[in-house]
């Protein structure tokens, strides 16, 4: 999962501070993982030379100099070509999967259309193992049958988060 | 059976329906049961030769668009062209005709007579076509060790297995060499094995036929066996890409 284009999604919803990035990111797609500090204000800062993102300016307080950070048109850009994609059909994609559905919902984006395109991704990966199995050997056939399983497991928690992308929505909006 | 191509046109303005390019067209189907509307606006060609999964979650209408399009059911609104004839407007003779000489089809249990041996049940759209029984009978058997169902000619639909049974309801769909082989849910009733033989009989067996397949499914193991696949959803049919269906 790209962290960059992921906090820069975050970042999308509004004007935001390194810590609140952090700790949504951890919230959301952290699974016990939680990002660094300095990875993230690392990301920032070249988030910032790339032109995704600008660093306001500098807030006086009690604590460490903070600053806000605010998406800019080539990054919103950026975010909204990174959802529409597919990201190619192998196994281990859930996370993936999983932040481009929770980031659309809370962009207020179409995650249904995302899922239709990840779907007929699927669906292609399939077909072609498919035809390597009909021409293939005993030991191919194991070995298609293993990634088959899997986009199987992919495309079933597709329909199922299909399904349920209204009440997804809710939660998601809900606590952004 | 060679495909009737003089009568094409009998479309929308600067459109060509049914043409051996598009074997069988569905164009803005509608139909309702009773106050319940199962197609609403349902569009869909599938080219000659063309193997097209339909899916989507049940209740969305693709069985009935495969009636539809298999003149099973007649649509309320909407046409549907086969090879250039506009199949919603045939009689209910002339498309029981047409079902029996120019389509095969395959069903999700089987459904094979009982009272019949398995080599009686694939003969039978060849005996319903009036061919003898002599000749429709050895037409049936040379089915039956392609499909490795060798020694079971004789068998009753009770005695063989679902995985048997439904290769014998293959063999009927395809002993009469239809131009379409409509396959409604053909592995639904089957472990994945057993499902996986028939999907791969039933390719083969297309391909080496060039029959043209519109398989309904809502597995995605099925469906990848195809060339490409539409969804239906609400009564209305859609591409994943948002191309045309």
């Amino acid at each position: 999962m790209s962290v960059p284009l992921t906090l820069l999604g975050l970042l999308e919803r509004g004007p935001s501070h390194g810590y609140d990035l952090k700790r949504d990111y951890d919230a959301y797609f952290g699974q016990g993982r939680p990002l660094r500090y300095s990875q993230v204000y690392a990301t920032l800062s070249r988030l910032a030379r790339d032109g995704k993102a600008v660093a306001g300016p500098a807030e006086q307080g009690a604590g460490p100099e903070r600053r806000r950070y605010i998406i800019t048109d080539e990054g919103v850009a950026d975010v909204e070509k990174w959802l529409a994609e597919p990201a190619p059909p192998e196994p281990d994609l859930h996370s993936e999967l999983f932040a481009k559905v929770v980031l659309a919902l809370m962009l207020g984006k179409q995650a249904g259309n995302y899922l239709d395109v990840q779907r007929a991704a699927h669906l292609q990966r399939m077909r072609e193992l498919t035809e390597f199995k009909r021409q293939g050997s005993p030991l191919d056939v194991l070995l298609a049958d293993h990634a088959l399983y899997r986009l199987e497991a992919d495309l079933r928690w597709i329909d199922h988060t299909a399904a349920r992308l209204d009440m997804i929505a809710r939660t998601v909006q809900g606590q952004s | 059976m060679t495909p009737d191509r003089g009568a094409a046109g009998h479309g929308a303005a600067g459109q060509t329906r049914g043409t051996p390019e598009k074997l069988i067209e569905a164009v803005d189907l509608s139909l309702s049961f009773g106050s319940t509307p199962a197609l609403r606006g349902a569009s869909l060609g599938v080219a000659k030769g063309e193997i097209v999964a339909v899916m989507g979650p049940s209740g969305s209408g693709k069985s009935t668009l495969l009636h539809c399009l298999a003149g099973i059911l007649v649509p309320s609104s909407g046409e549907v062209h086969f090879n250039g004839m506009r199949l919603d407007r045939l009689s209910d003779d002339k498309r029981s005709a047409l079902r029996r000489d120019r389509f095969g089809f395959v069903f999700q249990s089987g459904q094979l007579v009982p009272e019949l041996t398995a080599e009686e049940n694939v003969a039978l759209p060849l005996l319903l076509s009036g061919m003898r029984r002599g000749p429709a009978m050895t037409a049936a058997r040379t089915w039956f060790p392609t499909l490795g169902l060798d020694g079971l000619e004789t068998r009753r639909s009770g005695e063989l297995s679902g995985g048997q049974a439904q290769r014998v309801a293959l063999a009927r769909g395809l002993v009469a060499q239809p131009e379409v082989l409509f396959a409604d849910e053909p592995t639904g009733a089957l472990d994945s094995m057993s499902g996986e033989l028939v999907m791969n009989l039933l390719v083969s067996a297309v391909r080496e036929q060039g029959a043209t397949v519109v398989l309904v499914t809502h597995d995605a193991r099925v469906a990848a066996y195809a060339d490409r696949e539409v969804v239906v959803r609400d009564g209305t049919v859609g591409t994943l890409t948002g191309a045309k269906p």
